[in-house]
């Protein structure tokens, strides 16, 4: 296996037995980078200068015998709608071109203090809206799987980074699936952490009650370290949950005999690729040889989240997306002339298609006459979605579902069918709803491409999820496959 | 419930969202938005009479900080980012007459 083809924890332990320097990881990034980001596309922004002098002040630590973090000088992909200090951030997106953030998001500071290195800031579905990387304005990422399907989105460039050997590991952020869909995707580990588990300073808002910030890793020990990193509460984040972060890594024990899985019956249904439903129900049968109880559960409302998802979260990205304004930041447009007249052609100019219809069905959502039959309805519905959770979980450990209908498909394929497009987090966004942690790993490929397995566990409940996902994972090699590229 | 959205209404939303569409885009627009509103018409089937809301996953009291001064972004950090600006201000089309 090639240097740049290790998990971060194998990398990690070369690094303390001095065998390797975190310059030299460092460089085989950067060099994987250039030469396979030209086909993979998965980098909006290469910072190599600041990341091999990131890399020299670990190796001067290692040198001085200075204890080291399980992080330090491991090559980290950042999703581009995280702020960092002094290195632009885009979004993805015309309007934000240029926008270089004054502070730091929480997650990038707790990383840089663990000497993380970063070697740059991955693309996106624009403002982390869709499921391709296809909506992203600047361009389109490919899946280093097969380079004409795509990565999946949003996180679609921190997913494929890390498959296709460029970083060791990444951030990306979730909303409705986009750290899953992507892992799922690219045969790549990826956790929506609890919400409230992670701080979202610094996380440049979508939907505000359901964005969750997490890892995409090449296995669940490197999920484990990355999730101890950036949990925690946080002041500045009033959403932050007052908890404790365990040590995540000490929940990886191998053995779930005895634990209870619920499989929820409308997550084997109609739309979802019979091949992904077998691979899925395969890795059950595997748990249960391995120890664990599963039994068929229903989750009623479920088949409901879709709708309430493009209420809720448009409501809320269109209240979010407001402060574009071509005032503070960002894009302004040269053709104004008039105050108003400055938002409405600034807006015009700088947003994409797919946002401008997100922030056009949420601010008529939320608009007077609608907003009960609309926003109102579906915070109920959210309700009962997170009751049908409530009540699993109260029999059960964990419910275990395909993490998406069908593998990855080809850019282009649903791109003018947003309908279509939208199918592809039909399995994530109930997790969402509920505010709940999931994690997707690799179960298996079709047709060359991979198929991910979802394992969701209740609010803080990720030591038994990772548990599980892990022993799930050492009984397969799945996750030591690496795409030709 | 309404049953269909006019482009005359989405030119309507467009202006209270701030959004100036081209025609082109209101047509298209129109179209994917009751493309849309035909699938939220399946939560109409379910009864949420005396279902309370969820507006966030857990329930969180607000939460407040004491209220004392601490350091805060400059005003030059403040504005590094603005399109336009002059001597620390933003600056922005004229809004008051005279």
């Amino acid at each position: 296996m090639e240097l740049y083809e290790l998990a971060a924890h194998e990398a990690a332990a070369k690094l303390r037995s001095k065998e390797i320097s975190a310059r030299e990881l460092t460089q085989a990034s950067l060099d994987r980078i250039a030469s396979v980001d030209l086909s993979v596309h998965a980098f909006v922004t290469v910072t190599g200068e600041a990341a091999l002098a990131q890399a020299d002040a670990v190796d001067k630590k290692i040198a001085a015998g200075e204890e080291i973090s399980p992080l330090a000088g491991i090559p980290l992909a950042l999703k581009d709608n995280l702020c960092t200090a002094g290195v632009e951030t885009t979004c993805s997106s015309r309007i934000l071109r240029g926008f270089i953030p004054p502070y730091d998001a929480t997650v990038v500071t707790k990383l840089n203090d663990a000497g993380s290195i970063f070697v740059g800031k991955a693309n996106l579905d624009e403002f982390a809206m869709g499921s391709s990387t296809e909506n992203s304005g600047l361009f389109t990422s490919a899946n280093p799987w097969d380079i004409e399907s795509v990565p999946g989105g949003s996180s679609g460039g921190s997913a494929a980074a890390v498959a296709a050997g460029e970083a060791f590991w990444s951030l990306g952020s979730d909303t409705g699936g986009s750290i899953r869909q992507p892992a799922a995707f690219t045969g790549t580990v990826g956790v929506k952490p609890t919400y409230g588990r992670v701080s979202r300073y610094g996380l440049i808002a979508f939907a505000s009650s359901l964005d969750q910030i997490g890892p995409i890793t090449r296995d669940v020990r490197d999920a484990a370290f990355l999730m101890n990193a950036i949990c925690g509460h946080d002041p500045l984040d009033s959403t932050s949950a007052p908890v404790d972060t365990p040590d995540f890594t000490k929940a990886l024990t191998g053995d779930i005999k005895g634990i209870k899985i619920g499989v929820p019956k409308e997550y084997f249904a109609q739309g979802v690729d019979p091949a992904i439903s077998a691979a899925t129900r395969k890795a059950i049968d595997q748990m249960v040889e391995l120890g664990a109880i599963a039994e068929e559960i229903s989750l009623p409302y479920s088949e409901y989240a879709l709708p309430t998802y493009y209420i809720i979260a448009p409501a809320e990205a269109s209240s979010n997306l407001a402060r574009y304004d071509g005032v503070r930041f960002g894009h302004r447009t040269r053709r104004a002339t008039g105050h108003v007249d400055l938002f409405e052609k600034t807006r015009e100019e700088g947003f994409g298609d797919e946002v401008k219809q997100r922030i056009m069905i949420g601010t008529y959502a939320l608009s007077a006459g609608y907003y009960d039959a609309f926003y109102l309805k579906a915070q109920q519905v959210r309700t009962l979605i997170k009751r049908d959770f409530d009540n699993a979980f109260e029999k059960y450990d964990v419910i275990v579902t395909p993490t998406t209908p069908t593998v990855a498909f080809k850019i282009g394929q649903k791109s003018n069918d947003p309908l279509e497009m939208k199918l592809n987090d039909i399995l994530t966004i109930p997790a969402n709803m509920a505010g709940i942690p999931a994690v997707s790993l690799p179960c298996g490929f079709e047709g060359g491409l991979p198929v991910g397995l979802q394992i969701m566990a209740p609010a803080f409940g990720e030591e038994v999820m990772l548990r599980v996902a892990h022993a799930y994972e050492q009984a397969n090699d799945w996750h030591r496959r690496r795409p030709t590229l | 419930m309404p049953s269909q959205l006019s482009i005359e209404e989405v030119g309507r939303v467009a202006h209270l969202a701030r959004l100036e569409l081209t025609d082109t885009e209101k047509q298209r627009l129109t179209g994917q938005l009751n493309d849309l509103l035909a699938q939220f018409s399946q939560l109409q089937e379910i009864d949420t009479t005396g279902i309370p809301p969820t507006s966030h996953p857990f329930l969180l009291r607000n939460v407040m900080r004491e209220d004392v001064a601490r350091p805060s972004l400059s005003r030059d950090k403040a504005t590094q980012n603005a399109p336009e600006k002059r001597d620390g201000n933003f600056i922005v089309p004229q809004i008051v007459e005279g």
